[in-house]
């Protein structure tokens, strides 16, 4: 059984269709890369997986080990072992940046049946994980995201999905906009997660991300549709070439 | 005018039986202080809704139920009070429908420091102190309720804090109204002096036992010195029935510095007016402020600060939580007297609205008569996004509890400001208890698109 399959899903938003037909499948153990232009859909396959309800899925079936995620409300996702890494990560003013991380491990936790953590079990945990990402400690008692830099936000994605653990991860353009230095580091925290247990979907823009973490597969999305498939060359090869020839209109009709 | 001959005479009866016998009906300046108050409340009536200031609160239902003024206290035995202590305090005063209580009060041991009593034991003692202050600050022309409050004036509490002194631990100033058969009135009048260099915290907490009729209105001015440091804290969370009308009037010398913390949780119409006047150079104001309704309350902020030498400083920020059919007022006025130059004054008011009935009213209304100052002010008037409500839910947090965590963030930007712990804390477990329900989504009509329909308006000026 794939960890993520995706059958034909067709999904409209405010009335237009977005997504045309996607067919996926992700075993455990796998990254694959999701790239294409602007506009061919990308987040809004993240988030539909994540299950924003704001968009209407009018056909197709997604299955999360074996169970149907489009049934699932965006908690229970969640508990279940998916993460997906906010494109714009929320500022929640407020709300510790610590104390929204330990309530959500505890919202996991309890959905799993095992004990919750209190503050001081949580605090090394933490810590640990604030330092593969290369964090100021300062950042934890701040509410979560606010006043934090672009690269601070993205860095919190991935320290969020550290202390989480999911087993399907879902990085919704977690490379833009990065400069060379986080974008080490947010890839160190990446490859830090790979194992023969987890999955991730990487979904980029760009093909700078693929040099620190290698994909086994990688996918163009061009206007709602996955129009190519191949290995990691198919991104160097997009880089070289961009995205020219996969457009509708520049296919033979 | 909605005050019919018939009130009126019920008043002025109540008045002259109360003239005479009140604590304090021999002293000359009293008698004087309190027929004035009462002739001025006679010449305006209860304010209407055509009144500027009364704009969007309705009292009509105040002014024609026929209250009566309770002057003995009701039997209460400590244990019934335990629940209401604050951990920390230096001291607790209680009062029953307004009436001083000093069986159920415990009572501070800094004799010379600080002076703490009855106002009506104050008056029959030792009023001579009294007379320099009392009323002396209060606006009794321009509101008919302050005109009530110091025309039935005679229990309270008065607190005089010495030069210098600061008073570690907040006092606490318990008033409890006990519902009768009867429609009860209470007038508390509080009168602090804080001299040159005190420092204190003072908790004004109102709360019911039983149900019932009843109305309270209350003043409490705050006559504070220079370069001394006041924070006073106002808890409304009397039962759903209760009708709560207050004033505190701060009156600022040179470099005080106060803040006002309100915190609106019950009663039925509740109007919370808050009137600084900035008086001495350098001086500072905080005004802070966070009222939750449901059901069918009222809760009203009416917010005037006034500026009158240079370079003084004031914040306001308030936000409402209105769910049910709650309304909810915030009113911030805001004068810049001629003299005041480089004043800065800053009002802010937010306000979310969890169900389609709730209703929110906010005025700015800025005066200002220097040319050299810094004044903004800004309102927004929303609900909670949904786009942080999915952010807490794709993490794992259901639903109820992720509502739960951005009504308490909210809420929380208010407490923050609260410099005193045990009273923050106090007001944090409050304010959680009473937003626990507010986070069921049921009362909000779930339709498509409906976070786009959030409405969301700023201005700054």
């Amino acid at each position: 059984m794939s960890l993520l399959e995706i059958r034909n899903l067709h999904v409209k938003a405010a009335g237009h269709e977005i997504l045309k037909g996607i067919d996926l499948k992700v075993d455990a153990g796998e990254v694959h890369a999701i790239m294409g232009p602007n506009g061919s859909g990308k987040s809004t396959l993240a988030q539909v997986l994540a299950r924003r309800e704001i968009y209407e899925v009018t056909e197709g079936q997604v299955l999360f080990e074996g169970k149907d995620l489009l049934a699932m409300k965006p908690e229970e996702a969640a508990c279940e072992g998916l993460f997906m890494a906010f494109q714009y990560p929320l500022e929640i003013p407020g709300i510790g940046n610590a104390y929204f991380m330990r309530s959500a491990l505890n919202a996991v936790r309890k959905y799993r049946g095992i004990p919750e953590m209190n503050a001081l079990e949580f605090v090394p945990l933490f810590r640990e994980k604030l330092k593969l990402l290369e964090m100021d400690e300062k950042l934890s008692n701040r509410s979560v995201n606010e006043g934090f830099s672009g690269g601070e936000k993205k860095r919190n994605e991935i320290l969020q999905m550290a202390v989480l653990e999911p087993r399907l991860s879902i990085l919704d353009e977690t490379d833009s906009g990065l400069d060379i230095d986080a974008l080490r580091i947010v890839a160190k925290g990446v490859n830090a997660m790979r194992s023969p247990e987890r999955a991730m979907i990487l979904v980029t823009h760009y093909q700078r991300l693929l040099n620190y973490v290698i994909p086994d597969f990688v996918h163009v999305l061009v206007d709602g549709r996955i129009v190519r498939s191949g290995g990691p060359a198919l991104a160097l090869e997009l880089e070289e070439t961009g995205y020219a020839t996969d457009e509708p209109d520049a296919m033979p009709a | 005018m909605i005050t019919s001959p018939q009130q009126l005479t019920n008043y002025l009866e109540a008045f002259s039986d109360f003239e005479k016998s009140a604590t304090g009906h021999n002293l000359p300046w009293l008698r004087k202080l309190r027929r004035d108050a009462f002739a001025r409340f006679c010449e305006t009536g209860f304010p209407t809704t055509h009144d500027e200031d009364w704009r969007f609160t309705n009292v009509s239902r105040l002014a024609q139920t026929p209250f009566q003024l309770v002057r003995t206290g009701h039997e209460l035995s400590r244990s019934q009070v335990e629940p209401y202590r604050i951990a920390g305090a230096a001291c607790q005063l209680v009062f029953m429908n307004g009436r001083f209580s000093s069986e159920l009060s415990s009572m501070p041991n800094h004799a010379n420091e600080l002076e703490i009593s009855g106002l009506a034991d104050k008056i029959a003692s030792n009023p001579k102190p009294l007379e320099r202050y009392l009323g002396s600050y209060l606006d009794i022309g321009r509101d008919a309720f302050c005109a009530l409050n110091t025309a039935f004036t005679e229990d309270g509490a008065y607190i005089h804090i010495a030069r210098g002194v600061v008073i570690n631990g907040p006092i606490c100033l318990l008033y409890i109204s006990t519902g009768t058969d009867t429609p009860i009135v209470s007038y508390p009048r509080n009168l602090v002096v804080a001299e040159e260099g005190s420092q204190v915290s003072i908790v004004e907490d109102y709360v019911s036992l039983g149900g019932g009729e009843t109305f309270c209105n209350a003043v409490t001015e705050l006559v504070v010195g220079e370069n001394a440091v006041l924070s006073h804290y106002r808890i409304e969370r009397e039962q759903k029935q209760a009708c709560h009308i207050s004033t505190l009037r701060i009156q600022q010398a040179r470099s005080a510095n106060v803040a006002s913390h309100s915190v609106l949780l019950g009663g039925s119409l509740v109007r919370n007016n808050v009137h600084a006047v900035l008086a001495g150079e350098g001086s500072e104001c905080l005004i802070n402020g966070l009222f939750a309704g449901n059901g069918r309350q009222h809760l009203d902020n009416y917010m005037l600060v006034e500026h009158k030498s240079p370079h003084s400083n004031s914040r306001q920020f308030y936000n409402g939580i209105l769910d049910g059919q709650a309304h909810g007022v915030f009113h911030g006025r805001i004068i810049v007297h001629k003299d005041a130059q480089k004043t800065d004054a800053k009002q802010t008011n937010r306000n979310l609205l969890l169900s389609d009935d709730a209703q929110m009213d906010t005025k700015p209304q800025l005066e200002i008569y220097a040319d050299d100052v810094k004044c903004t002010h800004g309102a927004t008037i929303g609900q909670i996004e949904q786009d942080a409500l999915f952010y807490l839910r794709a993490r794992g947090i259901d639903e109820i509890s992720a509502r739960r965590l951005l009504l308490l963030a909210f809420a929380s930007e208010c407490l923050d400001r609260m410099s005193n712990d045990s009273v923050r804390t106090h007001v944090a477990t409050l304010t959680n208890a009473a937003l626990y329900d507010a986070a069921l989504p049921s009362s909000v009509s779930a339709q498509p698109g409906h976070e786009q329909a959030a409405l969301r308006w700023n201005e700054v000026g």
